[in-house]
């Protein structure tokens, strides 16, 4: 059964120094900006954090970093326009970087949620990601060898939920959440409003309540 | 005359076959789709999680929710579709968009491409969707100033850049010339405002002409 937050402090709560954290959103949409913020209240330390990217300006993901919290960063593509927060602590070595391509990572977080043990992916064949990787060749075609990206916590943001945890999403806000939502141990969600169960069309839901653990309605932020 | 970037975008706007699903990388290849025309009836992808993707967003059609893999608000075309991001990578990965274009830093006249670390210690790397993109689509196209400043060829028998992809690039087109890269070379179909001879002046990889 899932957990109505009254806060987000409530829904944050439990989360352990050295944590793996999945956060959803590409860029600003969908990255659950209130969850961030209560992380950085609550303060755990030398996590390792699961984004496509490294963060944006000063808030969500970049204000983590820039607190410190962060040890590790999984993701695609740190390097933005607007990633100065990131871009600093990585020239001065406080924070590691395991740089992954980004259907690989989506493909990687799928597989942890779907209790798959690994892949072999075309992706990244012949080039510097592919080091240290084992390399199988199938029907004449190599590909490497991935492994499965389990956390403990994955922090989302959907758009709906009803009181049993199933979750819409919005526009392209959707990216990780779906998947994210499904490869961690404590899944929570911060959405737009909740109904009662009942009132979302089974046949819309996108992520089915059985992945989700608290949910907590948020104000959405208002664009920068 | 040699083609602007406009220009290099509206030729390979009209190489996009009908009814195609298609890629356009962050940046110049954004622009291809400015020159697609309607009865091109092409379906756009951005990586994000969408299928159907309509021009930029302005002004009151701004929504944060709605952004394309360049992070820049974009509008809804009709029979718009949205998905998560495993599935958006399957889509790329198991070869079912026809078309993408990118970009290069280089690209070798066997479709090596090298358009995503400039291999410099102090820059930041980043790869995003570049690598799926590259094996994934059937139909690589890239859009590239043939010239670095220093006036070293792009187009290279080999590159010195990290890779994104192996022979994975089947067209690259350029302010002087577009090249298809073919089982028995790199053929220059097109030429602007120069010649075949004066390019293979100017470049190391052997070049070939469409007759030969």
């Amino acid at each position: 059964m899932i957990e109505l937050c009254p806060d987000t402090d409530a829904a944050v709560r439990g989360i352990t120094d050295g944590a793996t954290v999945l956060i959803g959103g590409f860029g600003r949409a969908g990255m659950p900006f209130a969850l961030i913020d209560a992380v950085l209240q609550a303060g755990p330390r030398e996590l390792t954090v699961v984004n496509n990217n490294a963060g944006n300006g000063t808030t969500g993901l970049a204000a983590l970093l820039a607190a410190g919290q962060v040890r590790k960063m999984i993701c695609s593509f740190p390097r933005q326009s607007d990633s100065f927060v990131f871009d600093e602590l990585y020239r001065a070595g406080k924070v590691e970087l395991e740089l992954v391509p980004q259907g690989t990572l989506a493909e990687r977080i799928r597989a942890g949620g779907a209790g798959i043990g690994g892949f072999y992916t075309p992706t990244g064949v012949g080039t510097p990601l592919a080091a240290g990787k084992e390399v199988r060749r199938i029907d004449g075609r190599d590909y490497l060898l991935e492994h499965p990206i389990r956390a403990d916590v994955a922090l989302i943001r959907a758009h709906v939920a009803d009181e049993t945890g199933n979750l819409v999403y919005r526009k392209t806000a959707r990216n990780f959440g779906p998947i994210m939502a499904a490869a961690a141990t404590l899944t929570v969600a911060e959405v737009d409003r909740v109904v009662p169960t009942g009132r979302l069309d089974p046949e819309h839901v996108v992520t089915p309540g059985i992945f989700v653990d608290r949910v907590v309605v948020t104000e959405q932020e208002a664009v920068a | 005359m040699t083609l602007s970037r406009e220009q290099i975008a509206e030729r390979v706007a009209r190489d996009i076959p009908t009814g195609a699903y298609v890629n356009l990388g962050i940046g110049q290849p954004t622009r291809v789709a400015t020159y697609l025309r309607p009865e091109q009836r092409v379906v756009l992808h951005t990586e994000n999680g969408m299928l159907g993707m309509g021009p930029e967003a302005g002004g009151n059609d701004v929504d944060p929710d709605l952004i394309n893999a360049g992070k820049v608000p974009v509008t809804e075309s009709p029979g718009a579709s949205y998905f998560h991001h495993a599935d958006s990578f399957a889509m790329m990965r198991g070869g079912h968009l026809d078309v993408c274009v990118m970009g290069a830093f280089q690209v070798s006249a066997s479709g090596d491409l090298a358009n995503w670390h400039t291999g410099e210690a102090a820059a930041i790397p980043a790869v995003g969707g570049a690598m799926d993109l590259a094996i994934g689509a059937k139909d690589v196209f890239v859009m590239m100033a043939l010239f670095a400043k220093d006036g070293a060829a792009k187009l290279v028998k080999e590159c010195s850049y990290p890779l994104t992809g192996v022979a994975c690039v089947s067209r690259v087109y350029t302010e002087h010339a577009v090249f298809h890269l073919t089982e028995r070379g790199v053929v220059v179909t097109e030429t602007f405002g120069t010649t075949l001879d004066e390019l293979r002046a100017r470049m190391d990889v052997p070049l070939l002409s469409p007759e030969a």
